[in-house]
Order: structure tokens, then C-alpha cells, then sequence
């Protein structure tokens, strides 16, 4: 991603922005790993965000970082830790189901559509060059962590 | 990032993820990928509209029915038309002597905290400067902007970093003055483009790259098409 300062695409449109995102290089993979889940009215779901969530009183994510965050279900208290200019972080502020659907999966538990809601979660950061330490280190980490905690199904949301 | 579902997926644990950049979703290609097309940052597409969010979930946690991996889309789209600035007063001068922008600053303080406190400890800023030491941080850009080095400006961290603590010092306080979800990026234009703090992060910018900075220095000052 280049430019000059005086660059002026339109106004600021989401679309010039994912433009200059879209053509990133994404890692291919040979397969697909697929695991069967159990039905999800009998499945525990935890939330891995790749927003470099993380509470206040937690260590801010570095760039490029590749650790993980662990994140309290029962807090309400965030700050995301996204190293990027190039996302609205307004539609977070005002409202975090927007980018970390917590109130949503209780709901959905509270109904009956999901077994239950892990009590903690993840964050990761998204933007990553460093795939190799997500991949063998980091990654296999914390979905250990999270099957340590009885967690059936993970829900992925980026920024 | 869809690397980490496939990690995941390997490790036992089904995954749903949720993307909002087409091209990316379908090369990376989870086991299981949704999709939507909505503004960055907003993954789960409408703030403030618990009906919509649930759809969106509902669409993701379908794709556990499928016997195979699967990448498909959301029926819905959200579009940025480029144009919507968030509508919020800014406050009125306070004392004549201070920089515009520090002065600006200093009236948004009670606004911030009233949108922390609405958002139940949510912060905009405080990554790596707090709240109390945002017109500290303006300071250095103004400097910046009116011709010191940007290596003897006094800038208190990583120049990106610094930017987006001081962007959402604005956003938040923001929230606390208007009555309504605001429109993606409609935050972000009223703060670059209506405030004074945002002329001068443009501004210093645009300094910082005649000064020959090393490029990643200043571009992330701001969104990557300004």
C-alpha cells in the first residue's frame, strides 16, 4: 500500500479503501481441515476476533504482533488495538456486537439456539505477515486453549 | 483472518468466519466463510440493530450444516456512498490564547468521558496516549505542520499509533453529542475534515512526507486514500 500524501481518491468511500486491501497476498492452503460439529443447541461457541481486541488493563497489541489476547465475556470494557487507520471504528465504539457479538450469543444461548456461551475469548491481530508463527506457534496455542475450555465452535470476525 | 479458522478447524474446534473483503475470504477459503459485504470495521454490519446482527449469525452458523467446506455470501449488502459526515456541534472557543485545535481538544474532554461511560468502559484512546495527555500529542503535530522536524517534534509514540488514539479521543467524545448510530466512515470524515485537529493531522502529513519521513511514518496518519 503506497501513496502520496496529496492522493485524493473520491471521499473516503469504503470501497477506494478495501480497493487498496483487496490485493493483498492471502495464504493458499492445499486442504481444507474440516472438523463435524455437534449441533450447535448442544455446542459451547467462544468468539475469535482478529480486531486486536483486548481490555484496557491488557497489554496493547505491537505491530505485527502474534499473541493472543484472552478476553472476559462478562466485560464491556475494550479498546481495539487494530494497527490501521483503514477501517471505521466508530460503528465499534458505538455499539461492540458490531465487531464482537457477545449480547447476540447470549440471546441465542438464552433462546436455545446455542448450547452455551464460553465464558472467555480470543483476539488475535489481523493484519499479519508473519503467517508462519500463526500457523505452528501462536495459532495451534490458543485453538488448544480454547478446546482445553470445552469449546465446541468458534466464531470469526475480523475489523 | 481466515488463516487462524484454518488452524482452528485443524486443532477440533468448527469454525464459522466472517469476512468482509471478498477477494481475501475466497482465496484464504475457510473451512467455513461468510461473506458480507459490509464497510470495514463493521463485521457484524449495523451497529445498534440487534435484528440485523442476528441475521448475519443466523446465515454464519447455517454454514454448520454443510457435510463440506463452504464459502458463500451474505444476501445483504451495506454501501458506503462516500459522502455521509457525522453530524456533531463542536464546541465553541474557550480561550483565545490556545492553539485551535488544542483548544477544541480540551472542550471535547467531558463529551469523551460521557462517551466512555456510555459505552460501559469502552476507550478511543489510551493505546499509547490517554486522554489526559491528547492536546500533549495534538501539540507535536502542530509543530510537525508548521515546519519541525518530525524526529524533534516530540511525538509520544509510534506516529500511527498516536494519530489513531487521538482519532478516537474525537470519535468517542463524538457518540456522546449525537443521538443516532453513525454511518461508516461518517466519524472519521467529520473528524478529518470538520475539525481542526483533523486539518492539522492532514496537514502535518503532507509535512512529514515533504520532509522525506520514511513513508509508513506518515501515510497511516490517516485513512490510505488521503
Amino acid at each position: 500500500m503506497v501513496g502520496r500524501a496529496s492522493d485524493t481518491l473520491t471521499h473516503m468511500a469504503d470501497s477506494d479503501i478495501k480497493a487498496l486491501t483487496e490485493d493483498l497476498p492471502a495464504p493458499n492452503f492445499d486442504t481444507t481441515a474440516f472438523t463435524t460439529p455437534k449441533p450447535l443447541s448442544e455446542s459451547t461457541v467462544a468468539i475469535v476476533t482478529t480486531a486486536s481486541l483486548h481490555h484496557p488493563d491488557q497489554d496493547d497489541f505491537a505491530p505485527m504482533d502474534t499473541s493472543y489476547r484472552v478476553l472476559d465475556g462478562s466485560r464491556r470494557d475494550y479498546v481495539i488495538g487494530h494497527w490501521s487507520p483503514n477501517f471505521d471504528d466508530v460503528g465499534f465504539a458505538y455499539d461492540m456486537n458490531t465487531v464482537f457479538p457477545i449480547d447476540r450469543l447470549d440471546e441465542l444461548a438464552a433462546q436455545g439456539v446455542i448450547g452455551r456461551v464460553n465464558d472467555q475469548h480470543m483476539a488475535y491481530a489481523g493484519n499479519q505477515f508473519d503467517l508462519a508463527t500463526i500457523k505452528m506457534d501462536t495459532g495451534p496455542e490458543g485453538a488448544n486453549w480454547l478446546r482445553e475450555q470445552g469449546v465446541d465452535i468458534a466464531l470469526f470476525t475480523p475489523v | 483472518m481466515s488463516t487462524l479458522a484454518h488452524v482452528f478447524e485443524a486443532a477440533g474446534i468448527a469454525t464459522v468466519a466472517l469476512g468482509s473483503i471478498r477477494k481475501q475470504i475466497e482465496s484464504t477459503a475457510p473451512p467455513r466463510g461468510l461473506w458480507c459485504d459490509f464497510p470495514l470495521g463493521r463485521p457484524l454490519g449495523k451497529p445498534g440493530d440487534p435484528e440485523f446482527q442476528h441475521r448475519v449469525l443466523a446465515a454464519a452458523f447455517a454454514l454448520l450444516d454443510s457435510p463440506e467446506p463452504i464459502v458463500t455470501e451474505f444476501g445483504e449488502s451495506i454501501t458506503d456512498d462516500g459522502n455521509e459526515v457525522l453530524a456533531c456541534p463542536l464546541p465553541p472557543r474557550h480561550d483565545p490564547d490556545a492553539h485551535p485545535a488544542i483548544d477544541e481538544a480540551r472542550g471535547l474532554r467531558a463529551a469523551y468521558e460521557r462517551g466512555v461511560e456510555l459505552s460501559n468502559g469502552r476507550i478511543g484512546a489510551g493505546r499509547v496516549v490517554a486522554a489526559d495527555d491528547i492536546p500533549t500529542a495534538i501539540e507535536a503535530f502542530i509543530r510537525i505542520a508548521d515546519g519541525t522536524s518530525w524526529k524533534q517534534a516530540g511525538i509520544p509514540g509510534l506516529p500511527m499509533r498516536v494519530s489513531q488514539d487521538i482519532r478516537g479521543y474525537y470519535e468517542t467524545a463524538a457518540l456522546a453529542l449525537v443521538d443516532h448510530a453513525p454511518a461508516a466512515w461518517a466519524g472519521a470524515r467529520w473528524f478529518l475534515d470538520e475539525t481542526e485537529t483533523g486539518k492539522v493531522l492532514i496537514a502535518a502529513r503532507a509535512e512529514m512526507e515533504r520532509q522525506e519521513a520514511p513513508q509508513p511514518m506518515w501515510f497511516y496518519l490517516t485513512p490510505g486514500d488521503r
